[in-house]
């Protein structure tokens, strides 16, 4: 079996949530590995996110250097082919920088490479067995990816639940100084934050979707603490915008905007059709609403019938619980 | 500015339902709506409006067979300057790296400044752009929602992160770049635009004209295969969770969580 | 008249008066000639437009719409004003003209007025003056003190036209007041001098002033009768050639715009009138991009708007907020082309109509696509200026550049790859008729090769696919069922009739769907076609060619009401009171008004009463023209406006007659938050449901 490499992003000394669920994916792959994991970056920051990784990997390779500040996948992925041992399986979060990163390291390091992976499906001689989904998640399928001469993988976040096990001290290992010459041809300037009205629902991953139901302007805030909670954003339907509880952008119909989430919860939504036309790609969808006859329950995957003014407001309580428990 | 957009023909997802077949083994293809990938069309409308900036062309090009001519040809309906089809037998099963090192061979013939791809198709690789930069060891930049030229050397882009935050470089010319939608507003195309240019020739290339390695690309060469496809045990119409509140939020959270949810 | 001074005499500061006013005479008309071929320009540069056929019908319409100002009543005060002037101005136009020449040739008279004629008709007209004067009045007042809302100008549009109106007003009254006076200066003398006389109309204007001037001197009398007649003759010239620059431009091109006018409403424009749709390749550009793509007819009936705003009072999109206002499409195209069409100089700048104010448009696309085609405009208009054929003219070109709202270019895709705006499968078009067990109630047969039938019931994409729509389908295919008609549907052999998509301009789509239906009508083999969507109606009647007659299911239920075969059922809650709300392709531009209240009437104990907007004054529900895909900028919107409607006309239930209408209204109740207050059910629907069936035939 190759040797797992786990690359993990980073944001002010916190390790992203893909650093536990990566863990488990590599468990998956191979359950006697021992997966290493790999950060870049520089200062203190970096320092802080090695300790915590040492908890769950045995081995963290640290990369620091100053022009790795700022995850440049261009110069990242040159240190990466300078230190990963050839024929290694690595493991990047599929999201915007294991998007940039990892198709680029699979060529430059000869591996095969799939990605968006969902699930493991076991190994087959020198190939490795995948779950992905196509067609905007409406159907899955397994890939076959031979790994003789190594792969690179993205993982779906969320994919994979964290294993729960004993948190022991791991190794730092400094690489730094084996990454070679680091010039690319792309050089980051900045990072322009969103505006708060900015918010482009048809780019997320999870909606709070509210509809008639949220009853009041006012109520509108407490799908909004859930949407925080969760990292998701508010839509809503039609009737929403018309009594100019939301702006417009934030509409999900035939003329309102297409959304292409993976997780969609219809609060409050009775479900007419020229709502449901904005929902593309067959996400998995929860309905929460005070009528059992409400037409959403007929599409929805999961249906709870209850009110949600006070559904709602209970599931961010219990969001926080769990993420304060994951943080620690 | 001479721009090459890679495109590719995908079943429509917004105007099929994708079902198994009755064997089980693949998607019911019989009728299907075929159309170009959606980020690929808005791949081609912002090449349109840089050369409307700058001067130019805009050259379409597609792995395939015959059946992929007709979105070169919608393409050229909404102002690319050339077609290309890309094609020859010894392609076929190509994986993405496959693909990826027959447009290397493609662009190596050409004098392209800038190579644009969609982010992703309908299989959600996400992979020839970035694959096909490595391959040319030009500089790479993915889910881009803006470009502007800075010069006649590099482009200042912009990509899109967490958050609706957008990543701002400068990245140099040569460059590929694989484009998010959203980033501009396509035109439209209308029958009357495709049946202008129904009978403008589209030159094919394939393994002589590419100067290509065979045993490099196609079937044999590929690493990754898909082996089937199915759909994933979900009962029809809603699960009702019938617990009491805090019973649904567990379940509610275990499904969102298993679903790509929480991050 | 002997030893009286004529006016030519009178001056003696001029050589001859008479070559002034001769003079006066060259340089008006020579002017006018010279303004008059200068506003032919942009018409001869403009395309070509088949309007010279049917005089007779033509000539019809211009003695019921021009001389008969058959559409003014519509708006009782102005209306009536407006008939009093127009019938003045008729009358009074012999006695300009004596008047002008009697300048010139002072024993003058206009042939056949020289017996007893003459002096009747100097009464009538005395009396046309001072009604016309009397309406001039009253018009000013209207313009200062009521300040009817049709006429303010919305602040986008620019100033108001409230002093150039004034100014007009003003200065007919002063031609009637220097008409008089010269009339009144005249008698005054001749009374003073015992001549015999012209007796003036009593109470008249000539006659009002004639008694002012009873006692004045014959000289001054002499001098107010020369100005009075130079007053005459200036003021006349004057508004002659100051018409043209304005909306009072009307009053020389009405005969024409009406003479000119459509003769069959429901149609469109072709692409290029004298271009087949086998030639259409051939045209390069399609739909209006600049001025001169406008025909000559369209550029006609900019000149001939009077700006009196009844279009945008009727308009729903107006009514709504959009930022569409008919008046407007009119008075801009106008003012584009009289400043880039001047009297001296360089014409035309050939930039789009269509952009910012930067990029030289004069609309902006948001105003174009907010219509709906219903078609209120055109009804209400008194000159008959057309909007439908330059809105969908105006797409047309807009779609020809790639200009299209992506919220639209979905459906339209959709529309090409499937024959139907929502995307879904072709081969699921006829599934409504098997859903929920219908075949065990009604059996609806697929009509193909072997299975024929006199009748096609054409269901059309939204009644075929739209859930809710379905139960439209299915209640008409069992009230056909139940007046015993051999009927059958094309099922996945149909399309959508493409109604919507040829009124937004997308021609070579809408001909794509056409050739398919028509060839699949006609693989049918039927004799004759219903439908219950009055879009699909319009289009099987109007914009294709070649297929069998086709007729609206409200005609076929009025029919077999009356002879007897559908007979109803008292309905069960006596206390609903219902209301008919006209959808526009039925209504307006069919006039098919009276079959579907005759079959509600025919109904035991049916309640129903009449909103004040309805028949050819009904307002739009909204859905025309792909609207369920798009929503322009708007206050409120149009179907919640006809539901208050209803309700405010005591209404608790609205029954329509097209799909497009119960989609919008089922969804206006609910946005007015009028849910179990106000329900809308569908004709066919209320009558499959209060059809008397016999024991055996299942309900």
């Amino acid at each position: 079996m190759p040797r797992i490499f786990v690359y993990i992003a980073h944001r002010n000394g916190v390790a992203d949530d893909s650093a536990a669920e990566l863990l488990a994916a590599a468990k998956k792959i191979d359950a006697a590995a021992s997966p290493t994991a790999i950060i870049t970056g520089s200062g203190a920051d970096l320092d802080g996110v090695c300790s915590t990784l040492r908890a769950s990997y045995r081995e963290v390779w640290k990369v620091a250097n100053e022009a790795l500040a700022y995850p440049n996948a261009e110069l990242i992925r040159k240190a990466l082919v300078n230190i990963v041992p050839a024929g290694s399986i690595v493991l990047v979060a599929h999201e915007h920088f294991g998007i940039d990163l990892a198709p680029g390291l699979s060529i430059k390091t000869n591996s095969a490479f799939v990605s968006d992976v969902l699930d493991i499906a076991g190994i087959e001689g020198t190939d490795l067995k995948v779950v992905r989904q196509e067609f905007g998640g409406q159907v899955s399928a397994h890939v076959r990816c031979d790994i003789s001469s190594g792969a690179v993988i993205t993982i779906r976040p969320g994919a994979f639940k964290p294993l729960q096990s004993t948190p022991f001290s791991g190794t730092v290992v400094d690489k730094s100084a084996d990454i070679g010459v680091l010039t690319a041809g792309r050089r980051y300037l900045e990072t322009v934050v969103a505006e708060a009205g900015d918010v482009d629902i048809s780019k997320h991953n999870i909606l709070v979707s509210i509809g008639r139901g949220i009853q009041e302007k006012e109520n509108v805030a407490i799908a909004q603490e859930l949407a925080d909670a969760l990292g998701a954003a508010v839509s809503c339907s039609r009737p929403v915008v018309d009594a100019k509880w939301m702006e417009k952008s934030r509409q999900v119909g035939s003329s309102g905007k297409t959304v292409k989430p993976k997780v969609y919860l219809a609060c409050g939504i009775s479900g007419a059709c020229q709502h449901l036309a904005g929902i593309k790609g067959n996400p998995f969808l929860i309905a929460i609403n005070k009528n059992p006859k409400a037409p959403i329950f007929q599409v929805a995957h999961v249906g709870i019938v209850d009110d949600l003014l006070e559904f709602l407001p209970e599931l961010t309580n219990r969001v926080h619980e769990m993420r304060a428990v994951a943080a620690k | 500015m001479e721009i090459l957009v890679c495109v590719r023909r995908v079943p429509d997802t917004s105007e099929n339902e994708i079902a198994l077949n009755s064997a089980g083994n693949d998607i019911e293809r019989d009728e299907l709506v075929y159309s170009i990938n959606e980020a690929d069309n808005y791949a081609v409308e912002e090449a349109l409006q840089i050369v409307a900036r700058v001067g130019g062309n805009v050259t379409v090009a597609t792995v395939g067979g015959e059946d992929d001519e007709e979105i070169l040809r919608r393409e050229m309906a909404m102002g690319a300057n050339h077609g290309v089809l890309i094609t020859d037998d010894a392609f076929n099963g190509s994986d993405g790296k496959g693909i990826a090192t027959i447009l290397k061979a493609f662009v190596q013939k050409g004098n392209y400044d800038l190579i644009l791809t969609g982010v992703q198709a309908e299989d959600g690789g996400a992979q020839v752009g970035g694959m096909l930069a490595a391959l040319l060891d030009y500089p790479f930049a993915s889910l881009v929602n803006s470009i502007e030229a800075v010069d006649g050397k590099k482009l200042k882009v912009s990509r899109e992160i967490e958050g609706g935050n957008k990543e701002i470089s400068e990245i140099d010319l040569p460059c590929v770049l694989s484009i998010q939608t959203g980033i501009n507003e396509p035109r439209y195309v209308g029958m009357k635009g495709i049946r202008q240019v129904a009978s403008i020739p589209v030159p094919t290339f394939g393994v002589p004209e590419l100067a290509i390695d065979a045993s490099t690309v196609g079937a044999a060469a590929a690493k990754v295969t898909r082996v089937d496809y199915f759909v994933p045990a979900l009962g029809k119409g809603a699960e009702m969770l019938e617990g009491t509140r805090d019973e649904n939020i567990e379940k509610l959270l275990e499904l969102v969580a298993a679903k790509g949810g929480l991050k | 008249m002997v030893g009286f001074h004529s006016s030519a005499e009178l001056t003696s500061w001029l050589t001859r008066g008479q070559v002034l006013f001769l003079v006066i005479h060259i340089l008006g008309v020579a002017c006018f000639a010279y303004i008059v071929a200068k506003r032919l320009v942009p018409l001869v540069r403009g395309q070509r437009d088949l309007r010279f056929d049917q005089p007779l019908a033509r000539l019809g319409k211009v003695l019921k719409f021009w001389l008969g100002q058959w559409k003014h009543p519509r708006y009782p005060v102005a209306g009536t004003l407006h008939i009093l002037i127009f019938a003045g101005f008729i009358l009074l136009a012999m006695r300009a003209f004596t008047v002008l020449i009697v300048g010139v040739s002072q024993n003058f008279v206009m042939p056949g007025l020289s017996g007893r004629a003459g002096p009747i008709y100097n009464t009538i007209t005395d009396y046309a003056a001072t009604i016309v004067f009397l309406c001039m009045v009253i018009a000013v007042i209207r313009r200062l003190v009521f300040k009817p809302a049709r006429y303010a100008v919305p602040a986008r549009f620019g100033k108001a036209h409230t002093a150039d109106a004034i100014f007009l007003l003003s200065l007919i009254a002063v031609l009637m007041v220097a008409d008089s006076l010269f009339a009144a200066a005249k008698a005054a003398a001749e009374s003073q001098q015992g001549r015999p006389l012209e007796v003036l109309a009593v109470f008249s204007l000539p006659w009002i002033l004639q008694s002012a001037l009873a006692s004045t001197s014959i000289p001054i009398l002499g001098r107010l009768y020369f100005s009075g007649y130079l007053l005459h003759e200036i003021t006349f010239y004057f508004l002659l050639c100051y018409r043209p620059f304005g909306i009072q431009f009307h009053v020389e091109t009405s005969l024409f715009n009406v003479y000119f006018a459509k003769l069959n409403k429901g149609t469109l424009k072709p692409v290029r009138w004298g271009v087949s749709d086998a030639h259409l390749d051939q045209v390069k550009s399609f739909g209006v991009k600049t001025f001169e793509d406008f025909t000559w007819k369209h550029m006609l009936d900019f000149y001939s708007c009077a700006d009196c705003g009844r279009c945008s009072n009727n308009c729903p999109a107006n009514a709504a907020g959009r930022p569409l206002s008919p008046r407007f499409i009119t008075t801009k195209a106008r003012d584009y082309a009289f400043e880039h069409y001047p009297m001296f100089g360089h014409a035309g700048n050939g930039k789009p109509l269509v952009g910012s104010k930067e990029s030289g448009g004069i609309y902006s696309e948001d105003e174009i696509w907010s219509c709906t085609t219903c078609g209120a405009c055109e009804e209400e208009c008194p000159l008959l200026v057309e909007y439908i054929d330059k809105i969908v003219d105006l797409r047309r070109g807009m779609i020809d550049d790639g200009n299209v709202p992506q919220s639209l270019q979905k459906p339209l895709k959709a529309l090409e790859s499937r024959g139907n705006p929502y995307g879904k499968m072709e081969k699921k078009r006829g599934d409504w008729a098997n859903a929920k067990g219908f075949q065990q109630i009604c059996r609806v047969k697929t009509l193909d090769k072997q299975n024929g039938a006199d009748t096609l019931y054409f269901a059309d994409s939204i009644t075929s696919y739209d859930d809710r729509m379905q139960s439209i389908g299915r209640a008409t295919a069992k009230i056909l069922d139940h007046v015993g008609e051999k009927f059958g549907i094309l099922g996945a052999a149909e399309r959508d009739s493409g109604h919507e998509v040829r009124r937004f301009g997308e021609e070579t789509l809408f001909m794509a769907l056409r050739d398919h239906n028509v060839e699949a009508i006609k693989a049918a083999g039927v004799k004759r076609i219903v439908t219950a969507d009055p879009h699909a109606y319009n289009a099987l009647k109007h914009d294709y060619k070649d297929v069998p007659p086709v007729e609206h299911v409200s005609q076929l239920i009025a029919r077999e009401v009356k002879s007897g075969k559908i007979k109803f059922n008292p309905v069960e809650n006596e206390k609903n009171v219902y209301t008919y709300h006209d959808p526009c392709y039925l209504g307006r531009h069919n006039q098919i008004y009276d079959d579907p209240r005759d079959v509600l009437d025919a109904i035991p104990g049916l309640k129903r009463v009449e909103m004040t907007r309805s028949r050819d004054r009904s307002f739009c529900c909204g859905g025309g023209g792909l609207m369920l895909f798009y929503e322009p900028k708007e206050d409120e919107r149009i179907g919640v406006k006809r539901v208050r409607m209803a309700a405010e006309a005591g209404a608790n239930v609205i029954v329509t007659a097209c799909p497009f209408c119960m989609v919008n209204i089922e969804d206006a109740i609910k946005v007015a938050g009028l849910e179990g207050k106000m329900t809308a059910i569908d004709l066919a629907e209320l009558v499959d449901q209060q059809i008397v069936r016999e024991p055996q035939e299942v309900a």
